[in-house]
């Protein structure tokens, strides 16, 4: 019902639509991703006004490599949809929905820390759990989990009081 | 001193001519619970801005996952949110069992969700025992710690350990409750409902606590909602949203409980909810204990649940069942699935991708505080250095589960 729906209104700017284990799942053109979620946000019948989760999973040989993961819930009308992205491995990047949902400002930050992948419009995207001279990105699948990191010299905070920020 | 282009929208500063001071609080604070740095800008004790740095306590939880069988990411979920536990089990166990298709039994499910709201109690009790004693009202923080310690004593009969639990599995719980877990429930609420009526006597009418508490860390519905910010930090706020009555699994439909509400969204609001949440899981446990039904907590499936020891040691057919399950793992079909529960802090999510194969393929939690930390920021703008301290008392941010 709420499948049908979203497939008829946005035609366009959706790839491909499934649905597994009762969740409904929609891929959607890269370019397009901003307008699509204001348009569910906004729309009075969707109404996704939460933004319950943002993620990538990386698909190392696949082409697209990432997929960049939303997972929306509607607190109004009680439904929930997942919209992914495809993003290929060589310079990764989607569009922003900071402006769309207050709560995809960490998400992304987070999700560019562990897997590389850029949010074009992004006002502050700088790394969030691992500290700034991290190097790599610990989510991707070609990133061992035992890498060792070189060690960081320690910074004076007196003479570098505050990093660098927004 | 002229303001960077970025303060424009924010709060300006009384005198222009004022220094702004540059202030770096924490990572390691005597009053902030958990290890995390504010670096703040203040135009002498106000807030100017305020840039919140988390990650101290990354452990690779999610990278951690993918390297093991699907069973042994349980000990890493118990720590997570540390001070519920069994709530962190339940809900990655769920989600596997949804991505399998298997359905657990009916006892399975009320246990489960027992356990759940004894470790939600747990949970409230922490946050509020620390945020209290934080502003200085001690002795709530021992009462209310003193009484964590009867639930505990309560998690430990029925799982062996007080905090990392490791109790849930893939189709069932490693122990059945214990024979006398009715008797001991009622001993432990008996002492549990002295505490919560000492502590509202002490608190919740009291001026001091009322006046660091109130109307300080406002946000509205509206910027609650975009935050993400869910459990009590979006119910003071008073929007009606709990997963277990919007999105209800377990056997939290059959129950009938109340979603306690704010209506400022300020921190006293905040701590009421948390205080009402106590006596409404209370009311959970004490119906699911009169409806309890009888039957085995695990399920028979050899592909899924490990067989009984006495086939291990004694049928070749046992041997290999164990020896596949843990050397290889559930096969857990590929796919995905999305599968939130109500955390202490709120909407806990696990999404869950597997590839067909033992092992999983990703595994991410959504967790409920990553997000109260991301809304601080708006919180604090334009307040005191004081009021840092309650407000991030009451978003209850726990290291092991904001940082993974």
């Amino acid at each position: 019902m709420l499948a049908e729906k979203i497939k008829a209104r946005f035609g366009a700017e959706i790839l491909s639509a499934q649905n597994d284990r009762d969740e409904e799942t929609f891929t959607i053109d890269r370019e397009r991703a901003y307008d699509f979620f204001r348009a569910l946000r906004d729309d009075p019948d969707f109404q996704f006004n939460f933004l319950t989760d943002l993620t990538a999973v990386d698909w190392l040989d696949r082409k697209p490599r990432f997929d960049v993961v939303y997972q929306l819930n509607s607190l109004t009308l009680s439904h929930r949809i997942r919209v992914k992205i495809g993003v290929d491995g060589t310079e990764p990047w989607v569009h922003s929905v900071v402006g769309v949902w207050g709560a995809a400002d960490w998400l992304e930050r987070e999700c560019f820390d562990m897997f590389g992948i850029a949010f074009k419009g992004h006002p502050d995207l700088r790394r969030i759990l691992m500290y700034d001279s991290f190097e790599g990105h610990p989510l991707r699948k070609d990133y061992l989990y035992n890498k060792r990191q070189p060690i960081v010299p320690e910074i004076d905070p007196v003479v570098n009081p505050i990093r660098p920020t927004r | 001193m002229s303001l960077p282009a970025r303060w424009k929208n924010k709060i300006v500063p009384s005198d222009p001519s004022d220094e702004i001071m540059e202030l770096q609080m924490g990572p390691s604070h005597p009053a902030s619970h958990g290890t995390i740095k504010f670096n703040l800008k203040l135009d002498g004790e106000r807030i100017v801005d305020c840039d919140v740095e988390v990650g101290y306590l990354h452990r690779g939880f999610e990278k951690m996952c993918e390297q093991g069988t699907w069973t042994q990411c349980f000990p890493y979920t118990d720590r997570l949110n540390y001070a519920s536990p069994c709530i962190n089990n339940v809900g990655f166990a769920l989600a596997v069992e949804r991505l399998i298709g298997i359905d657990t039994t009916e006892r399975c499910k009320y246990v489960r969700m027992i356990m759940s709201e004894v470790s939600r109690i747990a949970d409230h009790l922490t946050c509020l025992g620390m945020a209290s004693s934080e502003v200085g009202a001690t002795t709530v923080a021992f009462y209310m710690l003193e009484a964590r310690e009867f639930l505990y004593d309560l998690i430990e009969a029925v799982t062996g350990a007080r905090l990392t639990v490791t109790w849930c599995r893939v189709g069932g719980m490693t122990h059945d409750l214990p024979a006398d877990f009715n008797d001991r429930m009622k001993a432990s609420f008996a002492r549990l409902d002295q505490v919560l009526s000492d502590c509202d006597k002490l608190l919740s009418r009291n001026r001091v606590f009322i006046d660091r508490m109130a109307n300080v860390g406002n946000l509205s519905k509206e910027e609650a909602i975009s935050y993400g910010l869910t459990g009590p930090l979006l119910r003071a706020a008073g929007v009606s949203y709990d997963v277990r009555k919007a999105h209800p699994y377990l056997v939290y439909d059959r129950m009938d409980f109340e979603v306690p509400l704010g209506d400022r969204g300020d921190n006293y609001d905040r701590f009421n909810v948390r205080f009402q949440e106590m006596y409404q899981s209370k009311r959970i446990i004490e119906q699911a204990i009169a409806a309890l039904p009888e039957g085995p907590v695990t399920i028979t499936d050899p592909k899924v649940v490990l067989p009984d020891k006495e086939k291990v040691y004694n049928s070749i057919e046992g041997l290999m069942n164990h020896f596949k399950l843990i050397m290889e793992g559930i096969h857990v079909p590929a796919g995905e699935v999305y599968q939130a529960v109500e955390g202490g802090n709120g909407e806990l999510g696990f999404y869950i991708v597997s590839d067909g194969s033992g092992r999983p393929y990703r595994v991410r939690v959504r967790p409920p505080c990553f997000l109260g930390m991301g809304a601080l920021n708006k919180m604090l703008i334009g307040r005191m250095i004081p009021d840092i301290i309650t407000t991030f008392g009451m978003i209850n941010m726990i290291g092991g589960e904001c940082d993974r």
